[in-house]
């Protein structure tokens, strides 16, 4: 497949962008551009045809299953997308008096309020714009918070060592050094190290539960409270929130801070720029350092405020406005029934599969997962020399997304479904059969597996080659 | 999670004997009062193909467990730990831009010099050092 640079040709044009109907303004020389940009030149059949043709190659949740670990692929209704559309959600300026925009403010404190009754918090932005960005957020929050009680010395947060990368990476970011504890055996919180890592330097502690190995770590009231005795606070990485959401609370299980991705757990798109929203909920002390702005009630209705010790703006406005409208419609489209029922039926259908393929692929961890599962073939890639990065090729060829691989690290060749509440018996029947035949053909003939995928618009990738001499950009 | 009925561990190890090594797979190679460190042949294989490394600078303190370097597979990235105590007396330029030669000879491939030794972790020799590879093979 050509480039749209390819494809671009000298005085070909289209008619795209409407005529300049303001007064133009003239830049100084020093404002000004010394070069011309280098957009290509293309017509707009031609633009749309690149776009199809480009759509046409990846694989999205609405061209197949999905079960990528940690991400929670589900279905994204077409009614939030209806939502998302109405003219007064889509017409507005983030600049337009409070009192003109009125039902949008509702909207974000209707999700807020929602949220936080999930969630177990008392107050949320919406602000931020993704997971990572929830998280520094939600450091920030901490920071802040420490800063304000001249508690300077509080520097540490306590990382798992099952975390998601994001995790020490947005401590980092936040200005904090990062202590990394080991899991024990089950793949948990090891009670001993953590005991053994808290202190007067302890800022606080970075946890998802379930974790990325998809068990719930039943120590998590003694887990937070350690940290909070040594005087640290608890953040909770909502990344797997989807197997919890309305029956049991992140604040319950003492959490002060969280961010949830409403890409993933709620059902807004996911992958391909999203956008996304890592909304920040917080227990009610840490509410006066909120992002600016803040949406409130007033006598005079909604309003938009700057929170007394505002650790700032993290994004403009409103956040990604329309992702919140999405995540709205589909709260209130499932209810209060039907949110702890979504949850449930993630949990049944990742133990469905797990117990389909427990005699084929070797679990990680033993028993019952919550809404996802690790398989470990490491046994595989020894006999066979057949690696999870094989496998997961080979269920390209048939239709199917590869699970999260070497991941968790402390997995080796680790694969991770995930395969929520929105799929099928039959599609994972299905799925259960495909892993099945690639097991056959790894013990039958594993040479195969090494040339897949072959029926994919591009074949196997050279990922050393593009990580060691990435070509980013075009001439 | 050792595959328990494994038999004669095709581990195919390159463990040189003159030189010393970590639980947490560096290897230490003594020189006059400093000391070289880089990552073992069993290190890399696991991780794969390297493509990336991040050096400390010359000067910078080294503490004997605790993280002075990462390097960067297509899979993951991992932490590299000092055996040693001591100062960053040089580093390995040439890994910067060709992380691959990690991969290609482990033992030729040295992250940083390391002076002023004051302390040292637990270090094995290559005997020792191969039981600990074969317990995680």
């Amino acid at each position: 497949m050509k480039l749209i640079f390819e494809k671009s040709r000298e005085g070909i044009g289209c008619s795209i962008l409407p005529d300049c109907d303001v007064p133009v303004c003239s830049l100084s020389d020093g404002q000004k551009r010394q070069e011309a940009w280098k957009l290509p030149q293309i017509a707009e059949v031609d633009i749309s045809r690149h776009y199809k043709e480009l759509v046409k190659r990846v694989h999205g949740v609405n061209d197949g299953f999905y079960p990528l670990g940690s991400c929670t692929m589900k279905y994204n209704p077409q009614v939030n997308e209806e939502m998302a559309k109405l003219p007064g959600f889509t017409g507005i300026h983030p600049l337009q008096p409070a009192d003109t925009v009125q039902g949008c403010l509702s909207v974000i404190k209707e999700l807020e309020t929602d949220l936080c009754e999930i969630t177990g918090m008392d107050g949320m932005t919406m602000q931020p714009a993704a997971g990572a960005h929830g998280e520094f957020t939600g450091l920030l929050l901490i920071k802040a918070y420490l800063q304000a009680k001249g508690e300077t010395k509080r520097t540490k947060i306590i990382v798992p060592d099952s975390a998601h990368g994001t995790n020490p990476a947005s401590a980092s970011m936040a200005g904090f050094d990062i202590v990394n504890i080991p899991s024990n055996e089950e793949g948990c919180v090891d009670l001993e190290a953590l005991r053994a890592a808290v202190g007067e330097d302890t800022a606080g502690l970075m946890l998802t539960n379930p974790n990325t190995v998809g068990i719930f770590d039943k120590n998590i009231l003694d887990i937070t409270s350690i940290i909070h005795e040594a005087g640290g606070l608890c953040y909770y990485d909502g990344a797997n929130l989807n197997a919890i959401m309305g029956i049991v609370r992140p604040g319950d299980m003492g959490f002060d801070v969280i961010h949830l991705n409403l890409h993933k757990t709620f059902s807004t798109p996911h992958g391909g720029g999203g956008p996304g929203a890592g909304a920040v909920g917080c227990k009610e002390f840490l509410k006066p350092f909120l992002p600016d702005d803040y949406v409130v009630e007033t006598e005079s209705g909604l309003a938009m405020v700057t929170p007394e010790q505002t650790i700032g703006r993290v994004k403009e406005f409103y956040g990604n406005f329309l992702v919140v409208v999405k995540a709205l419609a589909y709260v209130k489209t499932l209810g209060k029934e039907g949110i702890p029922e979504a949850s449930s039926n993630a949990v049944l259908n990742a133990n469905y599969m797990r117990v389909c393929l427990k005699d084929t692929y070797d679990m990680a961890y033993e028993g019952i997962c919550m809404h996802e599962f690790v398989m470990t073939l490491e046994k595989l890639h020894h006999d066979k020399d057949v690696s999870a990065l094989d496998v997961a090729k080979m269920l390209l060829d048939n239709g199917i997304h590869p699970p999260t691989m070497y991941f968790p690290l402390i997995v080796h060749e680790a694969l991770m479904v995930e395969p929520t509440e929105t799929e099928s018996k039959e599609t994972l029947d299905h799925a259960v059969e495909v892993f099945k035949k690639i097991y056959a053909t790894a013990m039958e003939n594993p040479e195969i597996l090494h040339q897949c995928p072959m029926t994919t618009p591009v074949g196997r990738l050279d990922e050393v080659r593009a990580a060691r001499n990435p070509v980013l950009k075009y001439e | 999670m050792a595959s328990e009925d494994a038999e004669s561990e095709d581990i195919r190890m390159n463990t040189p004997k003159d030189l010393l090594y970590t639980k947490s797979h560096e290897w230490v190679r003594m020189d006059g009062d400093a000391a070289y460190v880089g990552l073992t042949d069993f290190a890399q294989d696991a991780l794969g193909d390297l493509v990336f490394v991040n050096l400390p600078e010359v000067g910078d303190a080294v503490e004997a467990g605790e993280v002075f370097a990462d390097v960067e597979s297509v899979k993951a990235v991992s932490d590299v730990y000092s055996p040693l105590t001591g100062e960053v007396e040089e580093i390995n330029e040439e890994l910067l831009d060709a992380p691959e030669k990690i991969n290609e000879d482990p033992y030729g491939a040295w992250f940083v010099k390391v002076a002023n030794i004051s302390d040292k972790e637990e270090l094995l020799s290559a005997e020792e050092y191969e039981k600990v590879c074969e317990e995680e093979a």
